[in-house]
């Protein structure tokens, strides 16, 4: 093998050394800033089925002779699903107003929402309201909470059937 | 046939000039790329796997974990690893990108070559999926970070019915999912990651895996010197209360994340979708006409099999005699795979210009290639020879993808073009040097860079005799010479071809013992 002359050496750790920068430069910077001061974020986020757009009906016997004999159920029960509305409100102002209609081919399928919003810290008032029933005027569910918003805060709302109502976390 | 390289490919040939004076060619880091990402795989191996043993990988006690290995192990050995692992993966990225550079820049992507390009774009995404992995199993806010914006992107596809985004809010994280990221990172994408370089490499011959070992120490150096001034390390623990507001991004891996902030997700996929398929039809945006694959000649063909060996692109193989000859064997060409580079001419032991042809006939040899056959450019070489006047002699021998020699032609230099300067059997220089020639020139790709990846490799050593069929030893060296150069090394190359102008004069001159040891070479 030749000789290598010490200066290639020099060579050699120059480019390692501008290797290792271009490395040190990006794989940790430079930062991205998500949330300007002064923000808070509002996630509204929730799965939730709509109620079927019309009530089930009993079929007459008529009803039910006219249909094929496999076909015969003695209920007649709508697929689709009601558009879900749901409204945020901050303060009495409103910041966010949503109307999902139910996806999928035959509309039965359920709303799946997920919405940030970003807030200025404090002490705030949040409503949120939802309409899940065509078959109902206004509100089916409607829940409040009051809360001191420190900076970089993520309140999260959940809908949960179960409760019966929104959650705040 | 062209004059001057694009201005893309321009700045890669002086890119790789820059590495070879500081490193040589044996070192030069462009031509040993793919080996040197094996290499930077080998490391984050190793170290990934000193931090597994003492990692934690659910939610809540991995990022605790990490914090233990970082400050908690003798010597810094844990943060050393973890450096090393993240750095490592990082550099990786760029030698890829510089593969790809020199792959696209020098037009070795297209023809027979599709099948590497459109092979290596899918495991560079594998790449960049397994880093994404890396960095989400933290669970850090950063973790917390790619856990909502992937799950944005996830979410705009049609695959997942259900929200993936909620499933990282508060009370929804699992630990079946960092299950799920520990399984990939650990195990499933780094398998997937070797059988798809298995792929990328399979119709390439001679590969090489492992890095020259200087290179890789002047890295590993490099690079624990890097991991010691900066340590790499996590951002706070994750706390789903609470958005992290300023991530510092590793943007060799997740660069694709912060234009969410911009962009909505169906359109960042379409540009991912759109760059993939892109890149993915590059090699027949335009197509190469790669010309006629190699013609095996059974007759002149006893089976030795040093074309099989010699081809760099796998496109020949061997196989039981179907003629009755009383060899064993007989090669096949496999035209889809060939690149016409011509190089199995030049390594057939049957290509030699000194062989008789019967009566009317053409020389032939074992294999050949119909466009340029032996016989043509032996011919070639005999009108060249015929022509040249003066003192001082010499026949050219070039390659369409260096240098072109044209710009040596005068009335005492003829020029013969060849598909590569591994095309030219060896003997072809000796017999130039017997009929009238004092000079002999080989000038092809830059030495260690061969557009047909051996080519100017396989001759150089069957010119010193240290491949077959090699140039007979009593052959004067010193009247052959070897140059090595692209479009843009004009001036370099005159002056060799000056000085072995100069040294063949002077040999004229001087009559010396004819036993020369060396080969003139730079
Ligand atoms: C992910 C890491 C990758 C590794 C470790 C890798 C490794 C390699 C290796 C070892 C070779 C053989 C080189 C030789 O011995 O001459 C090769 C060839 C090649 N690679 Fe990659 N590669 C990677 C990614 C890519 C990507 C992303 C592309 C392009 C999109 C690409 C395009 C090519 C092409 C076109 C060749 C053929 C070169 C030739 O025929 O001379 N590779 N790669
Ligand atoms: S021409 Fe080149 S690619 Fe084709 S068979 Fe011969 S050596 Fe292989
Ligand atoms: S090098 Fe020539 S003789 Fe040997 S196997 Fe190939 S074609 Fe046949």
């Amino acid at each position: 093998m030749t000789k290598i002359p010490a200066v290639r050496y020099l060579l050699q750790a120059f480019n390692l050394f501008v290797f290792m920068a271009l490395i040190a430069a990006f794989s940790a910077g430079p930062s991205v800033r998500q949330l300007d001061d002064g923000l808070a974020v509002i996630t509204l986020a929730f799965g939730h089925a709509g109620q079927p757009v019309r009530a089930c009906h009993v079929r007459t016997p008529d009803e039910l002779a006219a249909l094929a004999p496999n076909m015969r159920a003695p209920m007649d029960c709508p697929r689709e699903r009601s558009t879900i509305k749901v409204e945020l409100e901050m303060d009495g102002k409103i910041i966010l107003d949503l109307t999902i209609p139910p996806p999928g081919a035959f509309k039965d399928q359920g709303v799946d929402v997920y919405q940030n919003v970003e807030v200025p810290v404090g002490r705030h008032e949040f409503t949120v309201r939802m309409n899940d029933n065509a078959l109902v005027d206004g509100y089916t569910y409607t829940d409040s909470y009051t809360v001191d918003l420190a900076p970089a805060q993520l309140l999260f709302i959940d809908f949960n059937q179960r409760i019966g109502g929104f959650t705040f976390n | 046939m062209k004059s001057s390289a694009n201005p893309i490919k321009r700045v890669y040939l002086y890119l790789e000039e820059w590495f070879n004076l500081s490193f040589g060619k044996e070192w030069n880091p462009l031509y040993h790329l793919g080996p040197l990402t094996i290499f930077f795989f080998w490391i984050a191996l190793i170290s990934g796997l000193y931090l597994y043993i003492f990692f934690n990988t659910t939610v809540e006690h991995a990022h605790a974990s990490l914090e233990k290995i970082v400050h908690g192990h003798v010597l810094g050995i844990g943060s050393l690893m973890r450096s090393l692992h993240r750095y490592a993966s990082d550099a990786a990225i760029v030698t890829i990108l510089l593969h790809v550079f020199r792959e696209f820049s020098q037009d070795r992507y297209r023809g027979t070559r599709w099948y590497s390009w459109f092979t290596g774009i899918p495991t560079l995404w594998m790449v960049v999926l397994l880093g994404i992995t890396g960095y989400w199993m933290v669970w850090d806010e950063l973790a917390l970070y790619i856990s909502m914006s992937a799950s944005h992107l996830l979410d705009a596809l049609p695959v997942f019915s259900d929200s993936m985004a909620r499933n990282f809010l508060p009370g929804n994280l699992s630990d079946r999912f960092s299950t799920l990221l520990a399984f990939l990172h650990l195990l499933g994408q780094p398998m997937f990651l070797v059988f798809m370089l298995w792929f990328h490499v399979k119709r390439l011959t001679h590969v090489e895996i492992s890095a020259p070992k200087g290179l890789a120490i002047g890295c590993l150096i490099a690079l624990t010197a890097l991991s010691i001034y900066m340590p790499a390390l996590s951002h706070a623990p994750v706390n789903l209360s609470k958005v992290p507001t300023e991530i510092h991004l590793d943007w060799f891996y997740l660069n694709i994340f912060p234009l969410l902030q911009y962009w909505s997700p169906g359109e960042i996929w379409l540009l991912v979708a759109g760059v993939t398929t892109f890149m993915l039809f590059m090699p027949w945006l335009p197509k190469k006409n790669e010309g006629l694959p190699a013609v095996v000649n059974l007759e002149h063909c006893n089976g030795c099999g040093q074309c099989v060996f010699d081809c760099p692109f796998d496109a020949i193989s061997l196989q039981a005699r179907t003629d009755g000859a009383k060899w064993k064997s007989e090669v096949i060409v496999h035209p889809e795979l060939c690149a016409a580079c011509g190089i199995c001419t030049g390594s057939c032991p049957s290509s030699t210009p000194f062989r008789k042809k019967k009566e009317g006939g053409s020389l032939k040899t074992g294999i050949d290639m119909p466009e340029l056959t032996l016989d043509t450019f032996k011919q070639q070489t005999d009108e060249v020879l015929g022509k040249l006047t003066g003192d001082n002699k010499i026949v050219a021998f070039g390659c369409k993808h260096g240098y072109d020699i044209e710009a040596f032609s005068a009335a005492n230099v003829g020029t013969v073009h060849l598909f590569c300067t591994g095309m030219m059997p060896a003997s072809l220089a000796e017999y130039a040097l017997k009929n009238g020639a004092d000079g002999v020139v080989v000038s092809g790709c830059r030495s260690g860079d061969c557009y047909y990846r051996f080519g100017n490799h396989w001759m150089d050593l069957r010119i010193h005799g240290e491949r077959q069929p090699a140039l007979r030893p009593r052959v004067d060296r010193e009247r052959i010479k070897i140059l090595g150069g692209a479009e843009v090394d004009g001036k370099k190359l005159h002056q060799q071809f000056a000085l072995f102008h100069d040294s063949l004069a002077q040999k004229n001159t001087t009559p010396s013992p004819t036993t020369a040891k060396e080969v003139n070479h730079d």
